[in-house]
Formats: C-alpha cells, structure tokens, sequence
C-alpha cells in the first residue's frame, strides 16, 4: 500500500500519536481509564498498521520477531516475577504493600508499594499482550509469503 | 437528548449484524464486523465505559478484522451457498435468541440502583480502596491488578499460552525461511 500517497502520509502522521496514545493509557492506566491490555493492543495496532502500510519488511525491522517472541514470555515473568520479589520480600504472593524502597520518600517521584506493584503488573500485562498481537500478525503474513 | 444517539446506534447495529449474517462474499462480510466493532464501541462509550471502548476499537475494528483479512486471503473470498435447509438453524436461533430475551426480564433496569452489582461489592471496594491504594484514583485499576491480581496473573497466562498456540500451528518450520533466503540470494 505505500503506493498510495494518502495512505502513506496519513498513517505516517498518524502512527506516533497511536504509539503515544497507548503509552498515556497504559502509564496513566492508574488514573484514568485504561491499563496494560488496552495499551497493549493500541500499541500493537499502531505496529500492525505500519506493517499493513509500509510492508512486512519494514515492521520486521523496527520489530524484530525474535525479540518479539521473547517479549511474550518477558511480560508474564514481569508479572509473576512482582509476585515472587514480594514474597522474597516478606508478604504474600503479590501483595504489593511491601515494596517499598525509600527513595526520595517526600517527592513522590518514585511510585511506591501499592502504586509500583500495580505499575509493574500493568507493565507486564502490557508487554504481552503488545507482542503476543504483533507475534500473530507476522504467523499469518509469514503464510500470506508461503502461498 | 440522548435518544438521538442511542437509538441511531443501536439500529445500526442491528442491521449490520443482519447484513454480516445475509452477505455471501466474506471480504464484505469482514468490513461490515469492522463496522460493528466500531459502532459497539461508540455504544460503550456512551455506557461510560471508555476502557471497554478503546479495546473493541483496537481489537474488534482494527487487529481481528487484519487478521480476518489475511485469513481470506489464504482461503477464499467467497462462502459456499448453504446446501442444507435452514429451518433447523432457524429453530435453534429462535430457541435460543427467546430464552436469551426471557433472561433478561429477571435482570436489573439499566442505572437501578438496587441492582446487585451496585449494591454488593463496590461500594466496599469504592470505600476500601482510597486508604488500601494509599490514593490511587482509579477503582477499576486496583481492583483488577491489586484486589483481584490472581485473576488478573491468570488472563495474561491464558494469553500467553494462546499467542504460544497460534505460533505453533502456524510458524513455518524455520529451515523453510533459511531455504528461501538461501534461493533469493
């Protein structure tokens, strides 16, 4: 589709504010609406359309499949990972309460128990779900080729 | 007021879930899902339910309609004409669809007050989650990745086995890539 000159300038102009938008959705997921899955299929969308536009090529190499296939596992092991850190922390399985840290305690510019477990486990969900959707978009195109 | 909008909605909804299902060629019928997605996401959003809406956005209009595309494009773009008689399908669409219609009579209006979802765990969570969150605002949030983080660990394992999946009946073994590389250069 880069032929066509609309499609091209458009979705150019556009995908930044898509990957930004997902970005605001997942990193303000905690205030306003939105988390990790949300986040991760704009932001998979977002790729996907640069994939549709520009070619399979082109997304392949901004988003490298083998590291996209390891970003599927990365984003559960983040999850479960805030789970076990807990427990070696003293609490329960992802009871977030006990991460605590102590850095700049009055600024609040590093979230803190509650607020950095659930960012961390938004994080990961985000992770996830972002490469699982890019990961079946590159299998169904890797068979588009095979045809 | 918001009649206007609602009701426009919800009929075009309906006619193009009627269309989706009368239409023979499937490039069409995937368009018209598309627009279903987009149309059942400005309708959440009018349920204040924007989370929702920017998931049947991104999902339901933009990633599963790709998906669908690529799919035809694999197999063929136009459905069989059905070749059994559709009364059967008819009676169990018509069973079905009136015991969907009869459950609804025992369900809450919408925005009831007394329903059982307003009533029983939120408010405690509503209360709860201030001093539990040491001030996070968001209620939904908490409750899905701190309140309910089990759950929550859960659906991304399920997603992560069904991406798994779909690599593994899809993916070329990757001696075929090397093999084609090899043949272009």
């Amino acid at each position: 589709m880069i032929s066509f000159p609309i499609i091209r300038v458009v979705s150019k102009l556009l995908i930044p504010y898509i990957l930004l938008f997902a970005f605001y959705v997942q990193f303000h997921g905690d205030f306003g609406p939105g988390g990790g899955f949300q986040a991760g299929v704009i932001f998979a969308s977002a790729l996907i359309l640069y994939g549709l536009v520009f070619g399979v090529a082109a997304i392949k190499r901004v988003a490298p499949p083998i590291a996209i296939e390891k970003m599927i596992a990365l984003g559960l092991l983040m999850y479960a990972g805030t789970g076990v850190a807990t427990m070696l922390l003293g609490g329960n399985f992802l009871d977030y309460d006990v991460l605590k840290h102590g850095l700049f305690p009055d600024q609040h510019i590093l979230p803190e128990g509650q607020h950095l477990g659930i960012f961390v486990v938004e994080l990961g969900v985000g992770i996830t779900v972002s490469a699982v959707m890019t990961m079946i978009f590159y299998a169904f195109t890797s068979r588009e080729i095979a045809k | 007021m918001m009649d206007i909008i609602v009701l426009p909605i919800l009929t075009l909804l309906a006619l193009t879930a009627v269309t989706v299902a009368r239409i023979r060629n499937l490039w069409a019928a995937v368009m018209f899902t598309g627009i279903y997605s987009f149309l059942s996401a400005s309708w959440m959003l009018i349920l204040d339910a924007p989370d929702v809406a920017f998931t049947e956005a991104a999902v339901g209009a933009g990633i599963s309609t790709v998906l669908m595309l690529s799919t035809l494009a694999l197999t063929g773009r136009k459905e069989k004409p059905p070749s059994k008689s559709p009364v059967i399908g008819l009676f169990v669409v018509i069973v079905t669809g009136g015991a969907l219609v009869y459950g609804t009579m025992d369900m809450p209006f919408y925005g009831d007050p007394h329903a059982p979802a307003h009533e029983y765990p939120q408010p405690s969570f509503v209360e709860k989650s201030q001093p539990d969150m040491h001030g996070l605002p968001n209620v939904v949030t908490a409750v899905l990745a701190s309140y309910r983080g089990y759950d929550t660990l859960g659906e991304t394992a399920v997603i992560f086995t069904a991406g798994i999946a779909v690599l593994l009946i899809l993916r070329r073994p990757k001696e075929d890539d090397e093999l084609e590389e090899e043949a272009v250069a």
